[in-house]
């Protein structure tokens, strides 16, 4: 395993794409700390800001507040990546396999436009969590994002395939032009899958609907308990028995399709 | 002083053709001969020698497509980076290069001369701001007119005279080079939702002016007007499936007068609908080998990212209900209009492969190559960097062939690309790239390396593979100075515009002041670029 620990925290953010398991996978202990990062417009090495323990491993473990350590694990592959504290801007953005843990927070762009591989977030996340970026047209196509906390606006923006699940409450925007995946969050703000295409919203707690959401029935769906029983063995329970209650459908946005789909729990009233 | 030795020099407009010659410049213009011990020399042996190329229709400067490039931020994540170094500023290539970036791609590619073919006389202040920030090439610029309607206004009622005037003074006004139309009447006719397809009809708002008169008229006054380069012209009903009737239309109205065809490929289609299209590159090839009076750039398409800009206002709005995707227009007053559609051309798709054939057909079948260009009306069908791509078709009817066989089998039904065997020679590609373009601009210092010329020259290493080759010249000058070395940019010169002054009555200037103060927004005394922001400019005066 290869340790970095942060000696001071950066004035300004620092973008360290370089701090994956792909890059140091092979790297001797003096390679790793002459990677280049870049302090603002000036290029460092990550020697300069951080201590350097293993080598030629593709466990990556940072320990320190790298709230302002931007792009961590970009692209990634494979290996593990585990961050005891915040993470910066763009976490896994692009990662395609492998694991990301944060035990704090992140900020804005966790996973954008990632294609496989699983984070999770032991804080709250800020906005696009794994959304497109912009101009894109498609964000997140597949791997799965797990949030303990809360996450920010337009989670889940463009996405296309994947999962998000998010213990806590998201902002406004969630699965904004959204074509496909699933998002699960504990509850939401505002304009809630606005001019989705297809693709499943589901919020564990009542939400203000746009008008262009329209009730179709309530029901227990097949898939989400499949979608339960995975999602508890990454410590995440969702209620889906017909015994404790069912979700409301509804479908949208019909201001551009019918075929995405909104589910609201409703807890059996006893 | 220079002197480029032992290479094989192909100079087709002085009937050079792969003979071994040196080629000698001073004071950055080609000369006789040169002598004495400060003579640099530039070891040629087995090398090509070509004037540098020139475009004859890109859009790389001004208002559209800076638009585009706001548009497009998911372009220029992928595109090439120019990292600022003590030579290169910084910038990104792809679709919609910046204009530093602009500058090293063309000329990296060998390229040093470029005719950006549509400005709106109100926003060609910031076009030519932004082509001065386009180092190393030489530019030039046509300016928008067939929708303007202070020239409408003058056709409806007759008055010829003035408007060759009003023309001529809006030319000097945008330090123009050319004059361009672009579906003459149609863009008006947007101003009301509407579209001009039938060229005897009169367009929207008006009584008398049609299409054909707009064509007519103004080919007829960029001839009298003696400006260098005839009129530039964009037909009627862009990219239309059976627009080939409206071309040929066209092309008949504009018999006896000088003018210049732009991306033909585009207005090349037969069938009825998006389900019948098929190339009509044959009827539109035999229509224009027997009209010597007219020329043409093929505007082809490669498959891969695109983004289409243009004047053509209506035929953006209906590609954007095609594609679905982002769209942007622009109003430009009471001149003209634009249209952003970004677009993926698709080898799998049918149209796409009908118009990637179309493109190619045109370049083989219009017989004479001093009368049709290499173009892929940049960024509209593919991105300039992409023309060896396209050299190495037109060159290898094998590799031809094998790219055919990747299309989709019901496109095969609607071309003829498969039955033509016709390879450029390297003597053909000078042509199409430089010494055609240079000649129907009416540039008579570029595209040859006679004495006199500007030394604009470009060096290859001879490759069987002609996309590798004319992707990466092994010298590049511009003006005698050696820009690209082994391949890579050493040294950034500044380009200079090409301006010209045609002649026209001073008075014109009280007819146009009441209307500017009535129908524009703008001063009229703000209207005009003034001519000390060129900087550098080389200004023909045509009185």
């Amino acid at each position: 395993m290869i340790t970095l620990r942060l000696k001071e925290e950066p004035s300004v953010p620092i973008e360290a794409e370089a701090l994956s398991p792909d890059v140091v996978a092979a790297l001797r202990r003096d390679e790793i700390r002459a990677l280049p990062m870049f302090l603002g417009k000036r290029q460092v090495r990550v020697g300069d800001f951080f201590e350097v323990e293993g080598e030629a491993s593709e466990e990556l473990e940072i320990h320190g507040d790298a709230g302002r350590i931007k792009w961590l694990g970009r692209g990634m592959t494979r290996g593990r990546l585990r961050i005891a504290g915040n993470a910066g801007m763009h976490l896994g953005a692009y990662m395609k396999g492998g694991t990301i843990e944060v035990s704090g927070n992140a900020s804005d762009w966790v996973g954008g436009e990632m294609s496989g591989g699983l984070i999770r977030i032991g804080g709250n996340a800020g906005g696009q969590v794994g959304a497109a970026y912009r101009g894109s047209r498609t964000g997140m196509t597949d791997g799965t994002i797990l949030i303990e906390g809360s996450a920010g606006l337009e989670v889940g923006m463009r996405m296309k395939r994947g999962t998000i699940a998010v213990k806590g409450s998201v902002r406004d925007f969630a699965g904004l032009e959204m074509k496909g995946g699933t998002i699960i969050a504990g509850g939401a703000e505002l304009r809630t899958g606005a001019w989705m295409m297809r693709g499943t919203i589901v919020s564990l707690t009542p939400i203000p609907l746009l008008p262009t959401f329209a009730y179709a029935c309530s029901y227990n769906p097949t898939f989400l308990r499949l979608c339960t029983r995975e999602l508890r063995t990454h410590g995440f329970s969702l209620p889906s028995e017909a015994s404790e209650g069912s979700f409301r459908l509804y479908t949208g946005d019909a201001a551009v399709s019918d075929r995405g789909e909104i589910l609201v729990w409703q807890p059996r009233v006893s | 002083m220079l002197r480029i030795t032992g290479g094989k020099i192909y100079d087709p407009a002085n009937g050079i053709n792969g003979e071994v010659r040196d080629v000698c410049i001073s004071g950055g213009r080609i000369v006789e001969r040169v002598d004495g011990p400060e003579v640099r020399t530039i070891d040629a042996s087995g090398m090509v020698v070509m004037p540098g190329g020139v475009d004859i229709h890109t859009h790389v400067a001004g208002a559209a497509l800076n638009f585009a490039r706001a548009m497009t931020p998911e372009n220029h994540r992928v595109a090439a980076k120019f990292i600022h170094s003590p030579t290169l500023r910084a910038g990104t290539g792809g679709t919609t290069p910046t204009t530093f970036a602009t500058g090293y791609l063309y000329s990296g590619m060998g390229y040093t001369t470029v005719n950006e073919a549509a400005v709106p006389i109100l926003s060609a202040r910031h076009t030519h701001e932004e082509l001065r920030d386009t180092p190393i090439v030489d530019k030039s610029s046509c300016v928008l007119m067939a929708n303007n309607e202070i020239l409408l206004d003058l056709f409806e009622a007759g008055e010829t005279e003035r408007a060759k005037d009003v023309l001529a003074w809006l030319v000097w006004a945008a330090k123009g080079y050319g004059v361009k139309a672009v579906n003459p009447g149609g863009v008006a006719a947007w101003k009301w939702g509407k579209d001009a397809k039938v060229l005897s009809q009169p367009v929207h708002g008006y009584s008398k002016v049609t299409p054909s008169i707009i064509i007519a008229q103004m080919a007829a006054i960029v001839d009298r007007l003696k400006l260098p380069h005839p009129l530039h012209i964009h037909c009627n009903n862009l990219g239309m499936p059976g627009n080939v009737s409206t071309t040929l239309e066209t092309m008949a109205v504009l018999e006896g007068k000088r003018a210049h065809m732009a991306h033909l490929q585009f207005h090349a289609y037969g069938g009825e609908d998006w389900h019948t299209i098929r190339s009509e590159a044959a009827r539109v090839a035999d229509f224009f080998n027997a009209h010597p009076n007219l020329t043409a750039d093929a505007g082809a398409i490669l498959f891969g990212d695109a983004v289409t800009i243009t004047a053509d206002a209506p035929w953006q709005h209906l590609l954007y209900q095609l594609t679905g995707r982002k769209w942007g227009n622009l109003d430009v007053e009471n001149e003209t209009g634009c249209g952003i559609v970004p677009y993926v051309y698709k080898g799998n798709n049918v149209v796409n492969a009908v118009q990637w054939a179309v493109g190619l057909e045109l370049l083989l079948l219009i017989d004479d190559p001093w009368r049709i260009f290499l173009t892929t009306d940049h960024p509209n069908g593919a991105c300039f960097w992409r023309y060896p791509e396209i050299i190495h078709l037109l060159m290898n009817a094998d590799f031809r062939r094998e790219s055919i066989r990747k299309l989709p089998s019901k496109a095969l039904k609607r071309i003829v690309l498969n039955d033509l065997d016709r390879e450029y020679t390297l003597s053909e590609i000078a042509i199409i790239t430089s010494a055609g373009p240079a000649r129907a601009l009416g540039m008579p210092r570029k595209g040859h390396l006679g004495p006199g010329a500007d030394a604009d020259v470009r060096i290859y290493n001879e490759n069987p593979n002609r996309e590798l080759m004319f992707q990466h010249p092994r010298y590049v000058l511009k003006g005698g100075e050696v820009v690209v070395e082994e391949g890579d940019i050493r040294k950034v010169v500044d380009g200079r515009e090409f301006v010209v002054r045609p002649s026209y009555d001073a008075s014109v200037e009280e007819f146009l002041r009441p209307l500017f103060e009535q129908y524009y927004t703008i001063a009229f005394e703000n209207y005009p670029v003034e001519r000390e922001r060129l900087e550098g400019a080389d200004i023909r005066d045509l009185g």
